[in-house]
C-alpha cells in the first residue's frame, strides 16, 4: 500500500496527492459532497445571520434571527421535537430490545422471514402509512372507532390530533431503526461468554446486566441516536397524525421558509436544530467504539 | 481396597439432538480430587458430556449425581462447578480483575474481599500484580488462559470442567500450560474433568482417561492401562505413532500375518480372540543384525529417518506395509537409506486388539 504524502506545500506536491488511488476514487463523491450537502448548509449559515426577510446576501450581520426564536415562543417547538424525540427512542428501545434479543439469538431460522415482515412496510411512503394509521383512528368512520361501534355498541373518542397519537405515528415509523442495529449489537454477544457467566453464578438478569448489555451498547446506542436524530427532525406524523395540535420544529422551519417567507429565521432555527443534535449525538458518540462494532480489533 | 466416593457420578446419561445421539449411556464415575481426562476425535460427544456435567445442557435421559444427589435440574448458576470452555470465553469488555473476581461479584461479596481472593489467584497463577486493571485482549495466550484458570477458580467450586482449553495453543507453550495444569491440580487438590482430543495430552496429565467413541465410553483405565492394554484397534490407533499388522490364529496358536507372508508368536490372547490386530509400539521394534535376535522377525528397506530431538523415527518399508520404529539418540541406526534391513519383536511387547 502506497504511503500518504507528508501535507503538500506546492501544486507538484498537490497533483501527487490527487494521483493517490485512494484520493483519486474519493474524489467524484468529495465533490458531491461539497456542492449537495456543504454548500447548502453553508448557505443556511449564512442566511441565519442575516436581517428578517432578505432573500440574497446583502445586508448587515446580525444576530437577531437568533434572539427572536426565545423572544417569540418558537422555543416551544424545540422543547416538542426533543421531548418527542426523547420519548420515543425511550420507548423504542424497550419495544425493540425483546424483538431484537429473539431475532438474534431465539428465531434461529426464522429469523430471516420474521425480518422481512418488519422490513416489508418500509417499501410503503411514510406518508402512505401515516394516513393509513389516520383512517384506523379516525372517529366515526374510523376503523378502530367504527369496529368498536360496530362489534360492542361502544362510542370511542379518538385518539386522533394529539400529542398522543403523534408519539404513536414516531414510535411506528422509527421502531426499525431502532431495531436493527440492535439486532446487530446482539448478535455480538458470544454464546460462550453467556454460558461462561452462568456457570459463574450469574442469573438471567445480571447476564443481561454484565454481558449482553454492555457487549451490545454499542448498537443499542446507534439505534437509539438514529432513531433520535430522525425524530427530531420529523414532521409528517404530528401534522397528519397530530393534527397540528402542536408545531414541532421541522414545521416551524418549513412554514418559515414558505408561508412566512422569513429565510432567516428559518435557517437560525435549522442551525440551532443541527448544533443542539450534533451536540448531543458527539455526547454520546464518545461512548461508541465503532471498531469494535465493526468486529475489528 | 475400599473404593474412594465417587464426588460425581453418570448413570445411564443420554443427550439427543433431534434424531442425532450426541451422548449414549454413559456411566461412569469420577472420584474426589482425581484428574479425569475424556478422549475422543471431534464428533464424539464429549463437549455435550462436559456441558451436561456442568449445567449447560440438560441430559435426555439418565442421571447426573453430585456426592449422591441428582443434579439433573440444577442450573449451572447453581453448581459448585465451574468450567474453563475452549474459547476461554473471557470477558473481553472487563478487565483481568473483574473478570477472575466475576463469580464472587454475582455472589455479593464485597469489593475488598473480591480484589483480596483475585490478588492470591493471581499470585498463585503467577500474574504479575500490575495486570489486575488490565484490559484482557492486551493478554498473551498463555496469559489469558492463566487469567480464565483463575476466574474458574475464584468461587472456590468442587470441580473444574476443562473442555480443551490448550487445542488452539502452539506446541511449546501447550507443553509448559500441561505441566502448570497437573501442577495446579496438585496444588489445589480439586477434581478436574478434561476433555480433549489428543491421547498424548491425556496421558500427561490424568489419573484416569475414559475413552469416547460416537457418544460412547468404550475404554476407561489409568494412562498405563491404556497404553499398555488398548481395547481395540480405535484406542491403539489414537495413540499415535504404533504398528498395526492384520492376525488370525493359527490351529497351532500362532499368528498369521497374511500380509507380511510372516507367522509370529502370539502374547496372552484376550477372551474368544480369533482374529484383529497385532499391535506393536514403535520404541518396541528393534533393528537385528541378525534373525536369530528376536522372536519374531521382517525383512524390508529402509525407506527414511527423522529427527525427533532425543528420539529418531525410522519408517521401513516391509511388503505393503510402513513399520515404524523409534529410538533414542545414541541407539540410532547406523546405516544409509534404502539399507537392506531386519527388524523384529518378541511377544511380550507386542499387544493383541480387536477390530
Amino acid at each position: 500500500m502506497a504511503t500518504r504524502p507528508a501535507r503538500p506545500t506546492t501544486v507538484a506536491a498537490l497533483a501527487g496527492w490527487f494521483r493517490e488511488p485512494g484520493v483519486l476514487t474519493a474524489t467524484p463523491i468529495l465533490i458531491f459532497f461539497l456542492i449537495g450537502f456543504v454548500g447548502p448548509l453553508v448557505i443556511v449559515l449564512g442566511f441565519s445571520f442575516l436581517p428578517e426577510r432578505t432573500f440574497g446576501f446583502h445586508g448587515d450581520w446580525t444576530v437577531e434571527n437568533y434572539l427572536q426564536i426565545f423572544s417569540e415562543s418558537y422555543y416551544i417547538s424545540f422543547v416538542w421535537s426533543f421531548g418527542f424525540a426523547a420519548v420515543t427512542v425511550v420507548c423504542n428501545l424497550l419495544i425493540a430490545y425483546p424483538i431484537a434479543y429473539g431475532l438474534a439469538k431465539v428465531f434461529g431460522r426464522w429469523a430471516a422471514p420474521f425480518t422481512l415482515i418488519l422490513v416489508m412496510p418500509l417499501f410503503v411512503s411514510e406518508n402512505v402509512r401515516l394516513f393509513g394509521w389516520m383512517l384506523f383512528l379516525l372517529k366515526g368512520g374510523g376503523i378502530l372507532a367504527g369496529s368498536m361501534e360496530f362489534l360492542f355498541g361502544v362510542e370511542t373518542g379518538t385518539l386522533l390530533y394529539a400529542s398522543g397519537s403523534t408519539l404513536l405515528g414516531l414510535i411506528y415509523v422509527y421502531l426499525p431503526f431502532t431495531l436493527f442495529p440492535i439486532v446487530l449489537g446482539l448478535s455480538m454477544v458470544p454464546k460462550d461468554q453467556v454460558d461462561a457467566a452462568g456457570d459463574l453464578g450469574a442469573n438471567r438478569w445480571q447476564i443481561f446486566r454484565e454481558i449482553e448489555l454492555p457487549i451490545a451498547m454499542p448498537g443499542i446506542l446507534i439505534g437509539g441516536l438514529l432513531t433520535f436524530v430522525l425524530a427530531v427532525g420529523a414532521i409528517a406524523e404530528a401534522k397528519l397524525l397530530g393534527g397540528q395540535n402542536v408545531i414541532v420544529i421541522a414545521h416551524a422551519i418549513q412554514h418559515e421558509f414558505t408561508y412566512a417567507q422569513n429565510w432567516p429565521l428559518g435557517s437560525a432555527l435549522a442551525v440551532l436544530t443541527i448544533v443542539i443534535t450534533g451536540v448531543l449525538v458527539l455526547f454520546a458518540m464518545r461512548r461508541l467504539d465503532l471498531d469494535m462494532l465493526l468486529g475489528r480489533r | 481396597m475400599a473404593e474412594p466416593a465417587p464426588i460425581l457420578r453418570m448413570v445411564d446419561l443420554t443427550k439427543q439432538f433431534g434424531k442425532l445421539t450426541a451422548v449414549d449411556n454413559v456411566s461412569l464415575d469420577i472420584v474426589d480430587g482425581e484428574f479425569f481426562t475424556i478422549v475422543g476425535p471431534s464428533g464424539s460427544g464429549k463437549t455435550t458430556l462436559l456441558r451436561m456435567l456442568a449445567g449447560l445442557e440438560k441430559p435426555t435421559a439418565g442421571d447426573v449425581l453430585l456426592r449422591e444427589q441428582r443434579i439433573n435440574n440444577v442450573p449451572a448458576n447453581k453448581r459448585p462447578t465451574c468450567m474453563v470452555f475452549q474459547s476461554l470465553a473471557l470477558f473481553n469488555h472487563r478487565t483481568v480483575g473483574q473478570n477472575i473476581e466475576f463469580s464472587l461479584k454475582m455472589r455479593g461479596v464485597s469489593r475488598l474481599e473480591r480484589r483480596a481472593r483475585c490478588l492470591e489467584l493471581m499470585d498463585m497463577l503467577r500474574l504479575p500484580k500490575d495486570y489486575y486493571g488490565k484490559s484482557v485482549t492486551k493478554c498473551s495466550g498463555g496469559e489469558q488462559q492463566r487469567v480464565a484458570l483463575a476466574r474458574a477458580l475464584a468461587s472456590d467450586p468442587d470441580i473444574l470442567f476443562f473442555d480443551e482449553p490448550l487445542s488452539a495453543i502452539d506446541y511449546r507453550l501447550r507443553k509448559l500450560l500441561e505441566v502448570e495444569l497437573k501442577d495446579l491440580h496438585r496444588a489445589t487438590g480439586k477434581t478436574f474433568v478434561y476433555i480433549t482430543h489428543s491421547l498424548e495430552e491425556a496421558m500427561v496429565m490424568s489419573d484416569r482417561i475414559g475413552i469416547m467413541r460416537e457418544g460412547s465410553l468404550i475404554q476407561i483405565g489409568t494412562p498405563n492401562d491404556i497404553y499398555t492394554q488398548p481395547l481395540n484397534k480405535f484406542v491403539s490407533e489414537f495413540m499415535g505413532e504404533v504398528n498395526l499388522i492384520e492376525v488370525r490364529t493359527g490351529s497351532d496358536g500362532m499368528l498369521d500375518c497374511d500380509s507380511l507372508k510372516i507367522r509370529a508368536t502370539s502374547p496372552t490372547k484376550p477372551a474368544g480372540f480369533t482374529d484383529g490386530f497385532l499391535v506393536i509400539r514403535s520404541e518396541f521394534m528393534r533393528f537385528l543384525a541378525a534373525p536369530s535376535e528376536a522372536e519374531n522377525h521382517l525383512r524390508g528397506v529402509l525407506y527414511n529417518e527423522y529427527a525427533l530431538g532425543s528420539r529418531v523415527q525410522y519408517h521401513v518399508r516391509a511388503g505393503e506395509h510402513m513399520v515404524v520404529i523409534e529410538k533414542l539418540r545414541e541407539q540410532a541406526y547406523r546405516g544409509s537409506l534404502n539399507d537392506d534391513v531386519i527388524i523384529g519383536w518378541d511377544a511380550k511387547d507386542s499387544v493383541l486388539v480387536s477390530d
